[in-house]
């Protein structure tokens, strides 16, 4: 990836070539200008992507929250200070200050959003995908929460509290899902297997054991 | 300042629309523009606060009809130029016309990528005592700065309750402008939907925002 940004655009989306081609004569541009102000280093803008592209990630998040399955004491940990409970898991990227975990239950299911931009939790979960960062989500999501679940296939029972978490802060959320049923016995490493990316912002739930993926 | 970036609660935009096995990238130049973004930030030419504002000062119609990517990009470019890291003409031309600006924490390089890979930390010590804890009604000021806010619309004038302290960290509406970190006490406040919404809100939903000691009153 990090030596052939001159290539691929092409192969992506023929009907937009126009605007894409303009976009990569622009960025281009910029990015010639900064390079020859001395700003910045292209090979070190090849190596932050290629961090991004490596090193975070859904995998992070998911292996948080399958320890907090079959952990109770770093579960408690968890939803105590999620900051402090990631960083003892030496095998996950570091995480910044302010992270917090909120445990989904029968009782309460949570969602995560950030209605003025796209704040998320990119060394838990990687960089956030372009629906949550546009405009369908961001603008219902806060009023019609059972509304975009039903957009992504998903039902929460009516008796169940629904909790929509704006992320107007620094704070990042993520959701700790249930452990589906049928799991007991398993290893943190199966159990990784079945959270995903969705699980975690609470528009998903994990997968469940057996179905096809 | 009341932009369309504040979309909470409006209405038109559509159902969500996921893409199955989405690319971190859909095009190489939206990784050009974010590496450019971290790494312009990290050599201390702006922090995050201004980027976001930025991009919110964008002319609506550009920021509703604007790619993600696109929208960092031309943030970015205004806050370059506005700043006087670049000049105008430059843009145009695409090369360095003028000697540059020097940067607060110089030339971003390859030794510099690691330390970006964790968020920075924005809390701070606490100039007073926190005004609210846990349990407290609150309302959210009626306020619509012209400038950088946190406070979303959709929550102004509405009462919520404070669930949790995150202890005082640097203010985004001092910061974005530039003003300095201005450190407030931040809260997690919950808001009953019907009290956002109207009467005919799903009673089983609440919403809660993260809300700096400035936007609230007591109730």
């Amino acid at each position: 990836m990090a030596h052939d940004h001159d290539h691929d655009d092409h192969d992506h989306d023929h009907e937009h070539g126009s605007e894409l081609s303009e976009m990569q004569i622009r960025v281009r541009a910029l990015e010639s200008i900064l390079t020859e102000k001395g700003y910045v280093e292209p090979a070190a803008l090849d190596a932050i992507i290629e961090a991004y592209e490596t090193k975070i990630g859904p995998h992070n998040g998911a292996r948080v929250v399958a320890k907090a399955w079959t952990d109770p004491e770093f579960k408690q940990a968890l939803l105590k200070d999620a900051t402090a409970a990631v960083s003892t898991l030496g095998h996950v990227s570091r995480v910044g200050d302010h992270l917090v975990a909120v445990e989904n239950t029968p009782e309460r299911h949570n969602m995560v959003v950030c209605t003025l931009c796209s704040c998320y939790p990119w060394e838990m979960l990687g960089l956030p995908p372009v629906w949550y960062k546009a405009a369908p989500y961001r603008s219902r999501a806060v009023k019609d929460p059972r509304g975009v679940l039903a957009d992504f296939g998903v039902t929460v029972p009516r008796e169940t509290e629904i909790r929509v978490w704006d992320s107007t802060a620094e704070t990042r959320f993520l959701v700790l899902p249930m452990r589906p049923k049928g799991t007991e016995g398993w290893s943190e490493e199966q159990l990784a297997e079945l959270v995903t990316r969705d699980s975690m912002i609470g528009t998903g739930f994990p997968k469940t054991p057996g179905a096809p993926s | 300042m009341n932009g369309v970036h504040d979309m909470g609660g409006m209405d038109g935009f559509g159902k969500v629309e996921a893409e199955p096995n989405e690319p971190m990238f859909h095009a190489a130049w939206e990784a050009r523009v974010m590496a450019m973004v971290r790494a312009m930030g990290a050599a201390g030419a702006f922090n995050i606060d201004t980027s976001r504002f930025y991009r919110e000062a964008l002319p609506p119609h550009v920021y509703l009809g604007s790619s993600y990517y696109k929208k960092w990009l031309l943030g970015l470019q205004d806050l370059l130029v506005d700043k006087g890291y670049v000049a105008a003409d430059e843009v145009k031309a695409g090369h360095a016309l003028a000697p540059a600006r020097p940067l607060k924490r110089g030339k971003f390089t390859t030794d510099d990528v690691e330390r970006i890979m964790v968020r920075g930390k924005f809390g701070r010590p606490a100039p007073a005592p926190a005004k609210f804890k846990a349990g407290d009604r609150v309302r959210a000021r009626n306020i619509h700065p012209p400038t950088h806010t946190r406070l979303p619309r959709y929550v102004r004038g509405h009462v919520g309750v404070v669930e949790r302290d995150h202890g005082c960290q640097v203010f985004p509406d001092s910061a974005a402008i530039e003003a300095g970190e201005n450190p407030q006490w931040l809260y997690t406040v919950v808001f009953y939907a019907a009290e956002l919404w109207g009467a005919d809100a799903d009673p089983t939903v609440k919403i809660s925002i993260d809300a700096f000691e400035p936007y609230l009153e007591p109730v």
